[in-house]
């Protein structure tokens, strides 16, 4: 069953074409991956997909829904979740509450009962207390429930953001650059993570990646992006020897 | 300590509050009720100020605006009938406003829940902007209703302004709002309603794409907060007893700014503490827009004087003490405990 598709997705910001006639088609379960050098359009695609940029063109289909001009928190609701290459946690709240806002798309009562602390609403958040314990139990953040979000290291704040996605239960997880600034020893271990959750969580994952060698051994199925535009599609094999992903990506990787 | 122990401390609290209240409508003198009340008003409007800005993060310069709105809607339901007709004298008050008399209640409700309504008009353009420009534009509707206020001549009397407003509110009026203020915006800030406002405040992309509806949930944290604060121009319309619309000049809004910064942005606890110091050294204060002689050199009296002192302090938090006396923290009973917890044990074993 396709759970994402796009239709000739370009975006321009004025005169630059950071994304043109991108077309992705992303099966359930699936983990496909995007690539390709700085600068290439891959957080622009993340950004359409999640509502944050409106495409200049084309059209973009969520789990059979067109989803192609809904607000950001719509599509979230709908089943997309997200995590940022530069970890956007809400710094000043606990580790906790940073989940439990995950959950509050869901929320059954209204302001009102939970102004007047009325046992519908109490019920409901003991609910999300506990299905949010359980969430940093399974990402292993429980016992820095309490800290502040801001004060955690590097590694946990980028899975304090994986769980914050989780909590919206998504269909779909958009992770960018999910290993940035990591060693070959964790990189291992996220990986090993994204498998896992993936079966718990019956997601599909797309993901972004911008180092080439990490993103082989772990995507099936992989996309590149050059300038916006979609250079390359296929197995990572495939990639490895295709001309212009080597032009493109590989050469300069070389130069360095 | 256990969750009950603390609910079992806190409406102890509120019952010795009560009985403090009602020892003093019998035996303090006017001055003093009426100091204690304006502390109990202040301390509404710089929690509802917390709801929009400690909490939510849009900084609003709108309060005067909701506050004259409260402040007229209860002047006018509560006014006598002759009262009115006596004020009017340049265009006589327009029917029905001008035969009605309401009790204090309802006129409470009313002109909370205009002004909420109102909060909810300004709210949709006005929450479209970010950080300074939304504070410009809420100034900016505080005093067109300050303008609105000084020319409806045959509704709010004009720049005459109403007089011999009844003085219906008392300390339970007042306190009891104020603790009705707290609870709800502290329950609301402590829900999952408030962690959607606490993330708004920390970041607005992030919120949205955790499914936070941005729009809806600025909106219902500025509507409540226009309501209530219309609750505290109702009473301070009623305790005053005569209003004016210069009265609620954008001076007014940030008086509410002071109180929140000084307390500590985000704090209900720093909330209450800066509205009663704030008011007591108003008060106290008093002497310096006196003439004063310091040796050979004499300052003349001039009334305002006091307002420099205040923004000396002002800038001095600014400068030295950023987060306010409590910065974002909140009183807890646990908190109070460990304090005390050391005294008891010295005292356990001197003994």
């Amino acid at each position: 069953m396709m759970i994402l598709k796009t239709d000739g997705l370009s975006k321009h910001f004025g005169g630059l074409i950071a994304v043109s006639d991108f077309n992705v088609k992303i099966e359930k379960g699936e983990l496909v991956g995007l690539i390709g050098p700085n600068g290439s359009g891959k957080t622009t695609i993340f950004n359409v997909i999640t509502g944050l940029y409106k495409p200049t063109a084309g059209r973009i289909y969520f789990d059979g829904k067109e989803i192609t001009r809904l607000r950001p928190d719509k599509i979230t609701a709908l089943g997309i979740a997200r995590t940022f290459q530069n970890i956007r946690l809400f710094s000043e709240l606990s580790v906790l509450d940073n989940v439990r806002v995950g959950y509050h798309l869901r929320l059954r009562s209204s302001p009102f009962a939970a102004a007047l602390g009325l046992p519908t609403y109490r019920r409901e958040e003991g609910e999300i207390t506990q299905n949010s314990l359980r969430l940093l139990e399974v990402v292993g953040l429980a016992d820095v429930a309490q800290e502040q979000a801001g004060s955690l290291p590097y590694g946990q704040q980028r899975k304090l953001e994986i769980a914050r996605a989780l909590a919206t239960r998504p269909k779909l997880l958009l992770l960018d650059e999910p290993a940035a600034g990591m060693n070959p020893e964790e990189i291992r271990e996220l990986m090993a993570f994204i498998h896992r959750i993936m079966d718990e969580f019956d997601l599909t994952v797309f993901l972004i990646e911008h180092q080439m060698r990490l993103i082989m051994g772990i995507c099936p199925r992989i996309f590149v992006l050059d300038h916006g535009v979609t250079i390359a599609e296929g197995m990572p094999e495939e990639i490895q020897s295709n001309p212009r992903v080597i032009e493109a990506y590989l050469g300069v990787e070389e130069e360095e | 300590m256990r969750k009950e122990t603390g609910r079992v401390l806190t409406a102890i609290s509120l019952i010795v509050l009560f009985l403090l209240l009602w020892w003093a409508e019998r035996h303090l003198d006017p001055y003093l009720r009426r100091i204690l009340n304006l502390i109990a008003i202040n301390i509404i409007w710089a929690v509802t100020f917390t709801l929009i800005y400690g909490y939510t993060g849009q900084f609003s310069l709108g309060h005067a605006g909701f506050i004259a709105i409260g402040a007229y809607v209860t002047a006018l339901l509560t006014l006598a009938p002759a009262q009115k007709e006596q004020s009017f004298f340049l265009s006589p008050c327009i029917w029905p406003l001008s035969t009605i008399q309401w009790p204090f209640l309802p006129s409470l409700i009313v002109a909370a829940l205009l002004a909420g309504v109102l909060g909810l008009l300004i709210g949709i353009p006005s929450l479209q902007l970010r950080g300074d420009y939304m504070a410009l534009v809420t100034l900016g509707f505080a005093e067109v209703i300050r303008v609105i206020n000084m020319n409806l001549q045959s509704i709010t009397n004009g720049s005459l302004g109403l007089k011999g407003i009844p003085a219906y509110t008392s300390l339970f009026w007042s306190w009891g709002c104020a603790i009705f203020t707290i609870s709800i915006v502290w329950m609301l800030g402590h829900s999952s309603y408030g962690r959607a406002f606490k993330a708004i405040r920390e970041d607005e992309i992030a919120a949205e794409t955790t499914g936070v509806s941005i729009f809806y949930h600025k909106l219902m944290a500025f509507t409540i907060a226009a309501l209530l604060t219309g609750l505290g121009g109702g009473l301070f319309a009623n305790l005053i007893s005569t209003i004016d619309p210069n009265l609620f000049s954008f001076l007014l809004s940030y008086q509410v700014v002071t109180i929140v910064v000084l307390g500590g942005v985000g704090s209900i606890t720093g909330n209450v503490l800066a509205s009663i110091i704030y008011v007591s050294l108003f008060e106290l204060l008093r002497p310096i827009d006196q003439p004063m002689t310091f040796g050979s050199i004499t300052i003349p009296g001039c009334p305002g004087m006091r307002m420099v002192m205040f923004s000396i302090v002002f800038l001095l938090v600014i400068l030295f003490y950023r987060r306010g006396l409590m910065g974002s923290n909140e009183f807890s009973w646990r908190w109070l405990l460990s304090k005390l917890q050391p005294i008891f044990r010295r005292e356990r074993q001197e003994g």
